[in-house]
């Protein structure tokens, strides 16, 4: 067993994990931060995508202990300071952007970190930008019009939801 | 009442707010103090006999708890088929018992033998790894065909495979085949519905617990239904007492059909959580969810239409051979016969049906309902034959389906394969598609298509459904060993909220947004008042919960019989208050009021006197505001619609993009438009998916070849289009209070035929002679298709 120690949603937090404990596990089992998912053994849902040091990282993917000292950012940290919803979260709202919710919360960490990299994306980098993150349940339609308008542009020519 | 939550509104969802910020309530969110762990030993082989099975070594190893095989169950009922169907020569079907682990013999990849209790899931893993499991592989049984020779068997004792033999209408057989033989032209069709697994993003869970000192069990399941759930564990498998065990189904992941059924995990973390007086989680990874979540569809169909000189449709006959898997799951003998046979007349008027559905056991992962559920298959298969008829006739497919349709003045129209539908306008929907879809820009887009080398073709579609399922009195005579009514109870609390516990259970429908609409308009309240209670058995009257589109046509039709009944005491508690008889008394916008005065109590003063009767007249009238009422519905309903698809096919590599995708669905009125055209997407991208993406491979010793999102091609955010939705064209339907249909399939029932209609006009268009590709129309399929035309 080996102590970790990282900052998740600016709090530091510390643990012991085994050297095969996923970053997902230790979010998940140890924090109790279960707005982190897993959908898939893979790496290919994309449901469990958190930011670490700022980048989106799929957590089923990393070993809690690669995530030492590192700067944590998961779903429960992501609204406003007043528990709002931030912009990408509200736009999804508004847009009808989720059904089950499952794929959510990594579609909002993926949106988050598209729109840090490119603020003003075409639909088609939208749609190439998810392409690690599955939704079963809505098409996809509402997603990429909710993260469009996330980004501040227009998207009344997208068909309504 | 506020126009903005009342039906016909679009609120926001308020269910948003917890699973956008992390905090909704999954399943395997839910951790119990002192939870132990499960984790199954499952087959690597298709078909075997369980030899022996040594637990000695696992046993001794950290942490494990306890280890069950199928030894333990052998007394412990079986998980049974909810419909009991009968074949063409009035045999019953073939019933082998569904064991909570495998008993004797494991029957698919991924059959459960054993499982380990640990305390933790990585020593219940190593344990697993530790078990020795002698078992003798036997031939697979994977085919359809060569399962029904029968040389090697699924169950020693069905020496067929097969399950049933099943005829519909079987009185119009001889008549059916008589029309096809003089038709003046029968169209013919060989195809497959391909087999598909839903894939829910969230995988099953289930966690158990067990309060010894009153003998109480609660259940914590990925659930669509969990009364049914709990009604199966007790009454079929376990027999736990229905008031000993609490199933909870908190936030569900998706299920699209594959968390209607209950499995065996949910009785062994019972079990295990008994015996070990502690809880008991199991999760399931996506590897087993590909093993053991029912599959859908997986269909081998020849359909031929019979017409006359001007293109009237004689007769459908279908044979159609259905894959159940190894096992029956609890809507498998349904889903072939009832939720398809009965809909093979589809949007026409064609005097005679006949289907005929041999259902087929093989060594796979059982099959059952997934989203549409044997619909998709009658729909699939009718459109398709459609769409060569014309062809072969030289006649425009929307012409063509056009002069058969049912015409809004024959309703009710009984239709040939025994259904009685009761409202539509198919001319209407489909004027409604080419306004949508555009059809008179359809050259110029072809002509710019081929300026880029491309094909272009333009598929269209007509489909029916049957959905609010359904009346108990026709599903009992056809089998259904449950009735299918749905409850709700509807609670004011004395300070004029109100609770609404609903047997139907939301896991991705957005029930705790659109079922107050329907209170707050009734009552003229604001919807925010109002809270639906879902999910927990403990906390509802009963309810048979979320499939096959039936949530607000049943479950919603019981809300507005339990807010009836709430009005009709509301009213009586109201004359009493304004001191006039219950007649006299008029309630309108939230506001009793005296006839003809203008004395007025409000909604929220009558709550509150409810609760405090000190001057009731105690003989007339009950304390409390709470009302229950259960709804059976007098009939199916009917949605119905029109979709048109464009593909550029590039013709050098076979790839298929859908450029565009229209559907335009009658479902009657609508509740909540934004909710509903949501569903109608996610429908299409499930079948967008079936039509060119999605298939599941076993080879021939039954191994899943494609178990894996590596392997498995699941709709991506790049694979799909947008997509022009329209229900602007709904005709109430006739016989539920709400006037609704239900809009959970229509999408993937729609869609399938529409894409390939369109690819199969687009080779056309290039001068290619390929007249059917079978699904999924890959670049692979494709391409082989050109080569051989
Ligand atoms: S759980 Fe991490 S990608 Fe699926
Ligand atoms: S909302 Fe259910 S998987 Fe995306």
């Amino acid at each position: 067993m080996t102590k970790v120690t990282m900052t998740v949603n600016g709090k530091a937090v510390s643990g012991t994990v085994e050297g095969r404990t996923l970053l997902t596990s230790f979010l998940r089992e140890d924090l109790h931060l279960t707005g982190t998912h897993v959908g898939c053994d893979t790496s290919q849902c994309g449901a469990c995508v958190v930011h670490v040091n700022g980048k989106a990282v799929k957590s089923c993917t990393m070993f809690a202990i690669e995530a030492d000292g590192a700067e944590v950012s998961t779903i429960e940290g992501q609204a406003n300071e007043d528990g709002s919803l931030n912009a990408i979260q509200a736009a999804f709202q508004e847009h009808h952007g989720l059904q089950c919710g499952f794929c959510t919360p990594g579609m909002v960490m993926t949106a988050a970190s598209l729109l840090k990299e490119n603020p003003k994306p075409t639909v088609d980098e939208v749609r190439n930008h998810l392409e690690g993150n599955l939704c079963r349940c809505t098409g996809y339609h509402n997603i990429i019009k909710a993260i469009m308008a996330a980004s501040g542009q227009d998207v009344s020519a997208i068909a309504a939801e | 009442m506020p126009k903005d939550t009342g039906i016909g509104a679009a609120p926001k969802r308020r269910e948003d707010v917890r699973f956008l910020t992390g905090t909704g309530q999954y399943s395997d969110d839910i951790s119990l103090v002192n939870q132990a762990s499960a984790v199954f030993a499952r087959s690597n082989v298709a078909n075997g006999v369980i030899k022996s099975i040594d637990t000695t070594a696992a046993a001794a190893m950290p942490g494990v708890l306890a280890i069950f095989t199928g030894e333990d169950f052998v007394e412990v009922g079986g998980n049974p088929a909810g419909w009991l169907i009968n074949s063409r020569d009035g045999e019953p079907m073939k019933e082998p018992k569904r064991p909570v682990l495998a008993h004797g013999k494991v029957r698919h990849v991924g059959d459960a033998y054993a499982a380990v209790i640990a305390e933790t899931v990585e020593q219940a893993k190593d344990a697993v790894e530790a078990i020795e499991a002698d078992i003798e592989e036997l031939p697979a049984v994977i085919n359809m065909k060569d399962a029904l020779a029968g040389s090697n068997y699924v169950h020693d004792e069905i020496e067929t495979n097969q399950c049933f033999d099943w005829g519909w209408i079987e009185d119009n057989r001889a008549a059916t085949d008589e029309a096809i033989k003089n038709a003046h032209h029968v169209t013919t069709l060989d195809l497959v519905n391909n087999r598909l697994v839903p894939n829910a993003m969230e995988p099953r869970c289930s966690m158990a617990n067990y309060n010894a000192a009153m003998n109480e069990y609660t259940l914590y399941t990925t659930s669509q239904n969990p009364h049914l759930t709990r009604l199966l564990i007790s009454a079929f498998v376990l027999g736990i007492p229905e008031n000993k065990l609490t199933v909870i189904a908190p936030d569900v992941g998706g299920g699209f059909g594959s968390k209607i059924y209950h499995y065996g995990e949910e009785a062994l973390v019972l079990a295990a959580a008994k015996k070990l007086k502690r809880p008991v989680k199991w999760t399931s990874d996506r590897t087993e969810a590909f093993l053991t979540d029912a599959h859908g569809r997986d269909h081998v169909t020849t359909i031929e239409l019979a017409m006359d000189k001007e293109g009237n449709f004689l007769a459908f006959r279908t044979e159609t051979m259905a894959n159940v898997g190894a096992y029956l799951s609890n809507f498998s003998t349904a889903t072939p016969t009832f939720l398809h046979g009965t809909l093979m007349a589809g949007n026409y008027t064609v005097p005679l049906v006949y289907v005929n559905v041999k259902a087929v056991f093989t060594n796979t992962a059982p099959v059952d309902a997934y989203r549409g559920a044997g619909r998709p298959e009658a729909t699939y298969s009718i459109e398709r034959v459609i769409d060569k008829a014309a062809r072969e006739i030289g006649m425009d497919p929307i012409e063509l389906r056009r002069k058969n349709f049912v015409k809004p003045d024959q309703y009710p129209f009984g239709s040939a394969a025994g259904l009685e539908y009761d409202s539509g306008n198919y001319d209407a929907l489909m004027d409604k598609m080419e306004d949508v879809a555009d059809l008179a820009g359809f050259d110029a887009r072809r002509a710019a298509s081929e300026a880029k080398g491309l094909l272009r073709g333009r598929g269209v579609n007509a489909y029916i459904e049957a959905c609010g399922i359904a009346p108990s009195n026709l599903v009992g005579i056809l089998g259904s060993r449950v009735g299918l009514y749905d409850a709700s109870t509807v609670r004011v609390n004395a300070t004029g909220n109100i609770s609404v516990m609903v047997g139907a259970h939301s896991h991705g429908q957005g029930h705790e947004t659109a079922f107050p609409q329907i209170v707050a308009e009734l009552l003229g309240v604001d919807a925010a008042s109002v809270d639906i209670v879902h999910g927990d058995t403990s906390k509802i009257p009963f309810g048979m919960g979320t499939y096959g589109s039936r949530s607000l046509a049943v479950c919603g039709s019981a809300i507005v019989r339990a807010t009836e009944k709430i009005i009709v005491k509301a009213k009586k508690i109201a004359a009493h208050m304004l001191e006039i008889t219950d007649s006299e008394v008029e309630f309108n916008d939230g506001v009793f009021s005296a006839v003809g005065t203008n004395k007025t109590v409000s909604f929220g003063d009558v709550a509150l006197k409810a609760y405090i009767p000190h001057d009731f007249p105690i003989d007339a009238i009950e304390p409390g505001l709470e009302e229950t009422a259960f709804y059976d519905p007098a009939n199916f309903t009917y949605p119905s619609g029109a979709y048109c698809c464009e593909v550029e096919v590039d013709p050098e590599t076979g790839k298929v993009t859908v450029e565009r995708m229209t559907a335009v669905d009658d479902f009657g009125n609508i509740v909540n438009p934004m909710i509903v055209t949501g569903q109608v997407h996610g429908g299409l991208g499930q079948g967008i998916g079936q039509a060119l993406l999605e298939n599941t491979v076993y080879d021939e010793t039954g191994q899943l070849l494609n178990a894996s999102y590596m392997d498995y091609t699941m709709p991506r955010a790049d694979d799909l289009p947008f997509y022009a939705v329209d229900h602007s064209q709904g005709t109430a339907c006739t016989h539920n209070p709400l006037g609704v249909k239900g809009c959970g399939e229509a999408g993937a029932i729609g869609s399938p035929p529409t894409v390939v209609n369109a690819v199969i006009d687009a080779l056309q268009s290039g001068g290619n002679n390929v007249t059917h590709i079978d699904m999924p129309v890959s670049p692979l399929n494709v391409w082989t298709a050109i080569q051989n035309a």
